[in-house]
């Protein structure tokens, strides 16, 4: 039986607490990407025309049906090919971004979808101009709604950048395997990077109830 | 080097196999113990609630690709023996499934009335023939649509298993890309088989979804 030994691993602080801000800057690219693509989407869908609505029901359908492994790959193999060079952290980057856009999409017209269409013709009686039914009326039950799904996303798309370590961007999944090689510290080195995403998983769950509670604090109606 | 034939192409498909008997794993051996962790979930006993929570909160906190690592390193660690890749695999798949599918349960347990247990109580039926005749039925309806769902998750997650060395489709995709030089046309048919596998039960799970809370 082989002994635990986690000395080896404290030379590796600065390597780590680098690797957890290349995750952080990941996950927060890849969310404002795909935060991005999902409202154009989810809008899009409501109201463009049909050869759009199927071209975003078809990047959905691919998207959410194929392993992200495999569309990090194709994205880091396919940019090279149209002239597009760019690091692995980029790469996987966009490749997340339009992970999370798929998913995103699905959330904002889900939120949107629960909105009565009655409650914007109440608005417009009421006198008030478009964007103000947009900004008192659609908005806030909207975000409501929305709000549980995308921030469980969020925290799923945070696990899903360590499958960026696998087309060598640099973040902390990454970090753990540079310090496997140089320490042969495998199962301490493993057990120490979970724990990493183990605490950010925490704190952004803990920060987003918090969020949430103040945020929405009006009662709800059934 | 040569270029993508045909062989290649079976030998993608052969590899599919392996990406079965992975899920085909996880569902056996996971599903039971999801069983268990949603009861201990809804169950009057706090330290039971506690004990399942704890375990969701921490197998959901770390990415899967970490949850394989550990199990991969951990065996020899903590058994002292060296395990074939499909055995830390198929643990790491487990336990996944397990945490995700409990979730799931627990939900679908929760949304059926608490007066159903009340009144299956009220039939003098026993604790577990009041959850096995009364609420299961109930719960299952409800919860069947997002288990299909899961199960599009397990099957992608299962590419994962590449990374310890496991030969299933993503890995198989990785050893022809290497001996072809065509990473492109060989990621996008591994691609294209994933979502062939994925779609029929994410159409299934949607119109399920639809059929269901349309009957309620």
């Amino acid at each position: 039986m082989q002994t635990l030994n986690f000395q080896q691993l404290w030379r590796y602080q600065d390597q780590l607490i680098d690797g957890t801000l290349h995750t952080l800057l990941l996950t927060l690219v890849a969310a404002v990407i795909g935060t991005a693509i999902g409202v154009a989407a989810a809008a899009a869908v409501r109201s463009g025309p049909r050869p759009v609505r199927w071209a975003i029901r078809g990047y959905v359908e691919l998207i959410r049906n194929t392993p992200s492994l495999i569309q990090l790959f194709v994205v880091f193999f396919v940019l090279p090919g149209f002239g597009l060079r760019m690091g692995a952290f980029e790469a996987a980057a966009i490749a997340l971004g339009l992970y999370f856009g798929a998913y995103c999409t699905e959330i904002v017209r889900a939120g949107l979808d629960a909105i009565p269409g009655s409650q914007v013709e109440a608005g417009q009686c009421l006198g008030l101009t478009r964007w103000q039914v947009f900004r008192h009326v659609v908005l806030p039950p909207a975000l409501r709604s929305v709000y549980p799904a995308f921030t469980s996303q969020f925290v799923l798309l945070l696990l899903g950048t360590s499958l960026a370590s696998q087309i060598s961007a640099e973040e902390l999944f990454h970090t753990g395997g540079f310090i496997e090689t140089r320490t042969y510290r495998s199962f301490e080195v493993y057990a120490v990077i979970c724990g990493i995403y183990f605490a950010l998983v925490m704190t952004f769950k803990l920060l987003f109830a918090a969020v949430g509670r103040l945020a929405f604090r009006w009662p709800v109606r059934r | 080097m040569r270029s993508f034939s045909l062989p290649d192409f079976l030998s993608l498909l052969s590899a599919l196999q392996w990406t079965a008997v992975l899920v085909v794993i996880a569902l056996g051996f996971g599903a039971p113990l999801a069983l268990a962790l949603a009861l201990m979930r809804t169950s009057a006993s706090r330290a039971l609630r506690w004990t399942a929570t704890a375990f969701l909160q921490l197998v959901q906190g770390v990415p899967l690709l970490g949850l394989l690592m550990f199990f991969y390193f951990g065996m020899p660690v903590f058994l002292g023996i060296e395990m074939p890749p499909l055995v830390a695999v198929g643990i790491a798949m487990t336990v996944y499934t397990a945490s995700f599918l409990g979730e799931i349960w627990r939900g679908g347990i929760e949304a059926v009335k608490h007066e159903q247990w009340e009144a299956a109580a009220c039939l003098g039926l026993s604790t577990w023939h009041q959850f096995r005749y009364v609420i299961a039925p109930q719960a299952f309806r409800m919860a069947l649509p997002p288990t299909v769902g899961f199960l599009v998750q397990l099957i992608k997650g299962t590419s994962l298993a590449s990374i310890v060395g496991f030969v299933e489709l993503a890995r198989a995709g990785q050893l022809v890309s290497a001996a072809t030089f065509q990473p492109l046309l060989v990621y996008s048919i591994v691609a294209a088989i994933y979502f062939a596998a994925c779609l029929p039960l994410t159409l299934w799970a949607h119109s399920l979804e639809v059929r269901l809370n349309g009957a309620r």
